[in-house]
This record gives C-alpha cells, sequence and structure tokens, in this order.
C-alpha cells in the first residue's frame, strides 16, 4: 500500500511539472484599446524548436556549467586529497605511486583543456540567427595531429606501464618469504611456510576438523607450515603470497601496499611485495597522520572510538551476504618481531 | 508493399506489427519500464549505502518483507541482488535493447531508404523476444529467495551455488532464461540490421554516403553477431554446472560444511567467456549513442560533421579492437601475467579511435551556429561525460594501475560516466530528436532543458566525487563501509552523492511527462523541424507502410552539407542545409 501511495506521490509531482510548465507557456499580453482601457490576452508561446533566445539562454548556461565543473574537479582534487590512500607502504608500490601521479597529470591536463574547448565553444558559437557556420568538412594535418598525440603519449605510458607491471609481477628467483592466504565466506586464513620455505599441498578435500586450510598432511612439506589467523610480516623483505580460496572467488585486496590478488577455487595464484614501513612507522607518516585525523574527525562526530592506523587485507570480490566484513588486519614489523612472533606459533603437526 | 493496404486491426497494428516503426516504439516504451524499474533500484542501495540499516519507508514500500531484514532496512544479500538486476536491467534491457533495438529499427529503413527491414517477421519476433526475457527478468524479482545476487557478471561459483547466497537459487536459473531469451533476440535483431543495410540501400546511397548514425548501428549489429553467442555459451555452461552436475567452471569447493562434487572447472574460464562479450558491449552500448549525437551534433551545429571518414575508421578501429581486450577486466583475476601485457597494450590502442572521435566532435562545434534544442544539449553533454570517463580508462586499462583500483568505486565512476551516463545521453538525445519522427508531434522544450540541466548537474554530483572515494581504496559491492574504520571519512561523501542521485532521479519524472503527455498533447510536428539532410525527414510525418507514399527517394550527396556555400559565399540552394535527395547543382563539388 505504501507502494501506492509513493506511486501517486510521484504521479502528482509529474502532474505538477505538466501543469506548470503548461502555464508558463502563457504569455499575458496587455492590449490597449480606446478611452485607455486594456484587455488582457493570453499568447501561447509554445515553439518546440529553439530560437535565438533560447540559444543564448543555453550557451550561458554552458559556460556557467564549466565554471561549476571547474569548481567541482577543483574541490575534490583538493578537499577530497587527504580522504585518499596515503603512499604506498610497499618498495614494488613506489613505482606504482610515480607511474599513477604521470597518469593522474597528463589525463587531468587533457580532462582539463577539453572540457573548457567542449563547453567555451557551446557558448561562444549559440546560434545567431543569419550568421553563417563554416563549412569546415576536413583536415588532414589536423586530424594527423591528434592521431599522433595520443599514440606517442599512450606509446610513453604504455611502456612504463608494462615495465612495471613486469617487475611487480616477476616472482622468480629471490629468496622470499612464503605466505599462503586462504578465503573463504567470510573470513581469512593464512600459513606460513616454515622452515624449509615450501608449503604443503593443500585441498578441500582435506579439511578436517581443526584442519580448516585443507593442509594435506600427508605432504612431507607441511608438517613444519604454520597456520595463523593474523598476519605478520617483516619490515623490508620480500613476501610472495599464494592465494587460495575454499568456496567461491574473491580478491586479496592490500591497498596500502598496492596489491591485489584473485582468490580462485581450484587454482593458486600470487603475488608479492615488500614491505617498506612497519605498521608503527606507517602510523607517523605525514599523510597517514592526515587521513587518520579525517576518519577520526568523522568518528567522533558520531560519538565512535577513535581509531588508530592499521594495514588490513580485504575481499575486493563480491563473495556472498557477507562480502562487506571479510578483513584481516596485517601486522608489519622489524624482523626480530617477527620471528619471535611466528616462533610462538604451532606449526601443522603439532596443531592437528 | 505500398500498393496494397490490408485491412488492420488492433492486433496487427499495435501488437505484433511487422512494421519497424512501431516495433521501434515497442523497444523504447518496454525500454524505458525497465528502465524506471533499473533507475529505481539504484535509488534504494544508494540510501542503503548511504545511511546503512537507516530505516526507509521507501524500502520499505517497494521491498517485500522478507527482503527487510527490518521494517524499512535491506538485507545485505537483497542489496547485492539490487545492485546486479541494476546492472542487469540497464546494461542489456535499457542500453542494449532499448537504444539499440529502438534506433536501429526506427532510424535503418528511414535513413537509407527502404521502404522496411529486410524481415518484418524476424523483426517483430525479435521484439517480442525482448519483450518475453523482460517479463521473465521482473518475474525473477519475486521468487521467494529473491533476484540474482551474484553480481550482473554472475561469476561462478557464488552463481553458481544457492548455498553461497541465496540468490543463486531460482532467482539465477531465471537470470539465464531471460538472458538466453534475450541473447537470441538480440541476435536475430541484429542479423536483420546488417542485411538490411548493406541489401536494401537506396539508388545513390553508397557506404560513404551513410549517415554516421548507420555506420555506427551497423557496426553494433556486427559486434553483436559476433560476441553475444559466447555469452550464449557461457550462460549454457552455467546452466549444466547448475542443473546437470558438470564441472566446466567449478572445482574443489568446500561450503556448507561439506565438499561438493566439482573437479577440474575454472572460473576463469567463465570470467574469459563472460567479458568477451562484456567488453564488446560496453561499445554495443556506446556506438549507438555515438552515431546519433554525431548526427544530431552536425545538424544542429548546422556544419558538416568533422572527419567524416576519419569518423568511421574511428568506428570500425574501436569495434575491431573490442573483441580483442576483455582480458582487460582480468589483470587480477591469476591470469598469466604475460597475457595481462598484451591486453593492456590493445586496451589503451583504443584510446587513440576515441581521441579521434572527441576531437572531432569539438571541432564540429567550432564556428557553427549552434542551435541547442534538447537534443543538441545532451548530445554535448554526452561528449564531456565520454571525455571524463574515457580518460579514466587509461587508469584502469593499464595493468599495472588497475592493480590497486580494480573492483574499487572508481571503477563504478569509470564505467557509469563512460558507457551509462553517456549512453543514456545519446539514449535521450535520440528520443528528443526523432521523437517528431515516432509520434508526428514535438516535445517540450522548455521541459528538455530543466531535464537536460538537472541531470547533467546530478550525473556529476554523483560520478565525479565517486572516482575519489575508490581512490581511498573503498570496494564496490559493499553492503555498509562501517566494518571498516579506515573508510569513515568517505560516509559525508558518499551522502552528498546519494543526494544528488535522488535528484537526477527526480528530473527523470520529468522527462516521463514531458514524453507521455507529448504523444497525446505534443505540438503537431511539421516534416522536417530540424531542417536536418537525412532522408527521414522527406518521410511524410503520418507513419505509412513502407515509409514513402511514392517512389522511394534517390540519394544524390552524403548527409552534411549544412552551410554549404558557393564562391561568393552564398548558400548554394539558399538554404543552410541541402537534403540528400537534391542533386548537385551544376559546377558543385560534391563533399
Amino acid at each position: 500500500m505504501l507502494a501506492l501511495f509513493y506511486f501517486f506521490v510521484a504521479v502528482a509531482f509529474a502532474i505538477g511539472i505538466w501543469q506548470v510548465n503548461r502555464l508558463l507557456t502563457y504569455r499575458v499580453i496587455f492590449k490597449e484599446i480606446k478611452d485607455g482601457n486594456k484587455i488582457i490576452t493570453f499568447q501561447n508561446d509554445n515553439n518546440p524548436i529553439a530560437t535565438e533566445k533560447d540559444n543564448d539562454i543555453q550557451g550561458k548556461f554552458f559556460m556557467i556549467f564549466l565554471v561549476g565543473f571547474y569548481l567541482l574537479m577543483g574541490y575534490c582534487l583538493i578537499f577530497l586529497h587527504d580522504i585518499m590512500l596515503p603512499d604506498a607502504a610497499s618498495i614494488e608500490g613506489e613505482n606504482y605511486d610515480n607511474l599513477y601521479t604521470i597518469t593522474f597529470v597528463l589525463i587531468g591536463i587533457v580532462q582539463f583543456l577539453t572540457q573548457a574547448l567542449l563547453y567555451f565553444f557551446a557558448y561562444k558559437y549559440r546560434g545567431i540567427k543569419g550568421r553563417k557556420a563554416t563549412f569546415f568538412a576536413d583536415s588532414h594535418k589536423l586530424e594527423l595531429i591528434w592521431t599522433t598525440i595520443p599514440t606517442v603519449v599512450l606509446a610513453v605510458l604504455i611502456l612504463y606501464g608494462l615495465s612495471i607491471w613486469n617487475d611487480v609481477t616477476d616472482l622468480e628467483g629471490d629468496e622470499a618469504i612464503l605466505v599462503e592466504v586462504y578465503a573463504k565466506q567470510f573470513s581469512w586464513e593464512a600459513r606460513y611456510a616454515g622452515r624449509d620455505n615450501e608449503l604443503g599441498r593443500g585441498n578441500v578435500r582435506n579439511i578436517e576438523g581443526a584442519n580448516t586450510m585443507g593442509i594435506d598432511m600427508t605432504d612431507e612439506n607441511a608438517a613444519d607450515d604454520i597456520p595463523v589467523r593474523e598476519l605478520h610480516l617483516p619490515v623490508g623483505k620480500k613476501v610472495v603470497f599464494k592465494f587460495r580460496s575454499q568456496d567461491v572467488l574473491h580478491s586479496a585486496y592490500m591497498p596500502h601496499f598496492r596489491a591485489q590478488m584473485n582468490c580462485v577455487p581450484g587454482m593458486v595464484t600470487e603475488f608479492g611485495f615488500t614491505p617498506k614501513y612497519t605498521t608503527e612507522e606507517m602510523r607517523q607518516q605525514e599523510d597517514v597522520i592526515l587521513k587518520v585525523a579525517s576518519v577520526n574527525e568523522a568518528r567522533v562526530a558520531n560519538g565512535e572510538e577513535p581509531y588508530e592506523f592499521d594495514y588490513l587485507l580485504l575481499c575486493n570480490k563480491i563473495c556472498g551476504p557477507s562480502h562487506y566484513n571479510m578483513q584481516m588486519k596485517i601486522i608489519v614489523e622489524s624482523e626480530k618481531d617477527y620471528l619471535t612472533w611466528l616462533n610462538q606459533q604451532k606449526t601443522a603437526k603439532e596443531l592437528f | 508493399m505500398s500498393a496494397h493496404h490490408h485491412k488492420e486491426t488492433f492486433v496487427t497494428k499495435y501488437l505484433f506489427s511487422f512494421d519497424h516503426k512501431m516495433i521501434s516504439k515497442q523497444f523504447l516504451v518496454t525500454g524505458m519500464i525497465m528502465g524506471v524499474i533499473g533507475v529505481l533500484m539504484s535509488l534504494l542501495f544508494r540510501l542503503q549505502i548511504a545511511w546503512p540499516e537507516h530505516s526507509f519507508s521507501i524500502i520499505e514500500a517497494f521491498l517485500p518483507e522478507r527482503f527487510q531484514s527490518e521494517a524499512g532496512v535491506m538485507k545485505p544479500d537483497i542489496y547485492l541482488a539490487l545492485v546486479t538486476i541494476h546492472g542487469t536491467i540497464m546494461v542489456f534491457f535499457v542500453l542494449t535493447a532499448g537504444l539499440s533495438g529502438t534506433f536501429s529499427n526506427l532510424l535503418i529503413p528511414l535513413q537509407i531508404g527502404a521502404r522496411d527491414m529486410a524481415s518484418g517477421f524476424m523483426n517483430c519476433i525479435s521484439y517480442w523476444m525482448f519483450f518475453i526475457s523482460s517479463v521473465i527478468m521482473v518475474i525473477s524479482l519475486f521468487v521467494q529467495a529473491g533476484p540474482a545476487s551474484a553480481g550482473w557478471t554472475i561469476y561462478p561459483p557464488l552463481s553458481a551455488l544457492p548455498q553461497a547466497i541465496p540468490g543463486s537459487g531460482t532467482g539465477m536459473t531465471l537470470w539465464l532464461v531471460s538472458m538466453a531469451i534475450f541473447i537470441a533476440q538480440s541476435l536475430i535483431g541484429s542479423l536483420n540490421y546488417i542485411v538490411t543495410i548493406l541489401n536494401l540501400r537506396t539508388k545513390g546511397m553508397t557506404m560513404t554516403r551513410l549517415p554516421l548514425t548507420m555506420w555506427a548501428l551497423f557496426v553494433t549489429a556486427i559486434i553483436g553477431v559476433v560476441s553475444f553467442p559466447v555469452l550464449f555459451s557461457a550462460a549454457l555452461l552455467l546452466i549444466f554446472d547448475r542443473s546437470f552436475g558438470t564441472s566446466f567452471f567449478l572445482s574443489d569447493i568446500f561450503i556448507g560444511g561439506e565438499v561438493l562434487n566439482y573437479q577440474g572447472g575454472s572460473p576463469v574460464l567463465f570470467e574469459h567467456l563472460f567479458w568477451f562479450l562484456g567488453h564488446p558491449e560496453v561499445y554495443i552500448v556506446l556506438l549507438p549513442a555515438l552515431g546519433l549525437t554525431s548526427e544530431i551534433i552536425s545538424t544542429n551545429s548546422r556544419k558538416p560533421i568533422f572527419g567524416y571518414r576519419a569518423m568511421i575508421g574511428s568506428i570500425m578501429a574501436i569495434a575491431f579492437l573490442s573483441t580483442i581486450v576483455w582480458g582487460h577486466h582480468m589483470f587480477v583475476s591469476g591470469m598469466n601475467p604475460f597475457l595481462g601485457s598484451v591486453f593492456t597494450f590493445t586496451t589503451l590502442l583504443i584510446a587513440i579511435p576515441s581521441a579521434v572521435k572527441a576531437f572531432n566532435y569539438i571541432t564540429t562545434l567550432w564556428k557553427g551556429n549552434l542551435q541547442f534544442n534538447p537534443a543538441m544539449l545532451f548530445s554535448i553533454g554526452l561528449v564531456s561525460t565520454f571525455i571524463t570517463g574515457g580518460l579514466t580508462g587509461i587508469v584502469l586499462g593499464d595493468s599495472a594501475l588497475d592493480i590497486n583500483v580494480h573492483d574499487t568505486y572508481f571503477v563504478v565512476a569509470h564505467f557509469h560516466l563512460v558507457m551509462g551516463v553517456s549512453a543514456i545521453y545519446g539514449m535521450y538525445a535520440g528520443i528528443y530528436h526523432w521523437f517528431p519522427k515516432m509520434y508526428g508531434r514535438m516535445m517540450n522544450k522548455t521541459l528538455g532543458y530543466v531535464h537536460f540541466w538537472i541531470t547533467a548537474i546530478a550525473a556529476y554530483g554523483v560520478f565525479f566525487p565517486m572516482h575519489f572515494i575508490g581512490l581511498a581504496g573503498l570496494p564496490r559491492r559493499y553492503y555498509t563501509n562501517t566494518n571498516f574504520p579506515l573508510f569513515d571519512d568517505l560516509a559525508n561523501v558518499n551522502q552528498v552523492m546519494t543526494v544528488f542521485a535522488l535528484i537526477g532521479g527526480a528530473a527523470q519524472i520529468v522527462f516521463l511527462v514531458n514524453f507521455f503527455m507529448s504523444i497525446y498533447k505534443g505540438k503537431v510536428a511539421t516534416q522536417n523541424p530540424w531542417r536536418s539532410n537525412t532522408l527521414e525527414w522527406t518521410t511524410p510525418v503520418e507513419h505509412i507502410h513502407g515509409n514513402w507514399p511514392g517512389e522511394i527517394p534517390e540519394v544524390h550527396r552524403w548527409p552534411y552539407d549544412y552551410s554549404k556555400v558557393d564562391e561568393n559565399g552564398e548558400y548554394i540552394f539558399g538554404e543552410d542545409y541541402i537534403m540528400q535527395t537534391v542533386p548537385l547543382k551544376a559546377g558543385e563539388q560534391e563533399s
């Protein structure tokens, strides 16, 4: 019934619009007849095609809109700056941030220029009766210019982008710490490779009791593996993640490290990075302080506890009703602290 | 066909009409109804995301009680269902069938000078299959456990397992059935469009004299024929996995306390199949809009479209490239990184023809004599959102940069501007421009202006700030962001965006009023109200079977002879437009 109410509101609104519009199309005209008396007539001014006056008004609106749009862009760039992610917290992320900056400056310039031209031309060439438009159908020179320039710029972006992509995705070679991240509806688990730095095989068919990740205990590499519920990483050491999923697609998203990879049931995916700052160091970064301040401003207004910065692993692929609450804390610490923590954890053999 | 007039009944005229003009109106109105549903859904979930778990009477009004956790609050899986169906409806039902179906049907025979489509019967079938698929999609909203909720991309295993999300039960089955029928209708329609354009052009209408609208719709149809069958096969295999126990996309799944009997399949395979359609689909949506605007911008600038051949080249380049870029949706899917490099390369190449198009539109405005009819406003709006949205594509298409913005609100902002808003603008522009051809009456100008300006402000108000919350790392498809203190300072931005969305939604009522009232009360149209060159404006205002009462017109020139002057600087025929049917004057050079 409530739906019916809203429907009637919409209909009433619609009728209102139509009636107001109809009224506005009539112009009142006072005509003087003899003896100084006036008669009032209504003239229907309902011309469905743009007149010179319309062109003038709409052209000016475009100019105003351009100014408004510039203000919006400026506002977002300046005032929404603090809410964005802080500088990368991984070594690999530095390159990412460089490419990001270059790309955004480039597209920013193009955006400002082309929008200006578009709306300015709309304003400048608004139709005037009797003016002749210029018959200008083709110019190979112009077209060559705006085919070549984007091509060159894009070639640079592509080459730079691909070199970074190759670096980031190249996980071979160096001695990295091996960590398995395991996704399921709606939580994360992890497993360190242990002393041998080799992960034992895993398959959902081995899930039983405490062995929630389906580690294959017949694999000799599995015995020293360390299943955990919280991710600790040593600063300055390359970490290679192997991702598995138990049920549906998930995506392991670690925005501060510029890292993301889908977790796919039935296959193992991988990604890697080198943490640059410990959690403590990151909390002291200027843009993190700004970000935390802006978060806490909002939290205080809602009467909530103040927030302290922590690295996070979020799920970033729709995975079910509680997709919005699937997270794991990541703690980056000195290698010494990391080893201390790791040695306190029980191995798979001890656990199962 | 024009020779004999058989008696028409209500059924043959309004229901099972073979006349392309009536079929186009059927597509349009069905598309609009679906559009209302799709937009309304977006407003409901925008309310939830801006004011999480607040009670809203509008949510209470429009959602069945079992979809609410408490009165006026939607459940998390229903949030996802709304997002899913909103995407499906807007992309396929509104912007594919509603846009391409309407204008291909209306304009192809009229602009190439044909009496009707190559097969009126297939055309009729195509519409009715679209209608049936729409009905099934709407029915799926009412099933007990809720409609499909795995995102419009329906990635398995989520879409395959009712244990994973309730909407993957009957809701998903109906989704698949509806889409299978939809794909079939799209194929039938597209084949018809291609055949008609290739075979039924009137005398003198060479391919290089076709209006750009025709080129766009022609190439769109080709992309559709190439890519839609692949989605059909994906849907079919998914149906097998869901119902007959095959393992095309599923493997090693433990859910609800048990291991499922699937082995050896891969969801990544599904992603490939899906995006092999999914990406060209973007251009299936966008190209018709760009085609319509090319025509409208030229007419209303009183100038030829700049770089006609470059525009055709761009359309073909975009179409070709669009079929080899799908992997850019999958940079972090676990696909081989080398493959990612290839897709980065092809994807960024698309920026070149797109840039050419944008520059050509801007140059068309330069030194024009712009007539700001509502259609023209929407066309300029399209160029603006196409640029804004297109530029961020350079970020997302670059595999290295995509890593951190993939599946965040940055993506949502990007595609809503570049294909959502742009294509909707193109559709509106087309409706305002060709309304006189459809209904023989004019739409109200003032309401058109009001509609455009509120929509334009609201669209940027919603989608421009959205980039920034994406850059803050906010993932899309979250029921609420309150579980992450990290995102608490984005709540204000989200609320502002929702307010703009509500304003924008209300502005569409202005359009609906204008549309439906103008059908009955609009000013009667003249034959060529916009003083345009193309053939559809040589037909009489009243619709007749066969379009032209006498002979089919013969074409003597390209469609963009606006403001063409002779050596003395005078208009060649005394007017600032020369219709395609006018033969060249002695000594006149063909443009």
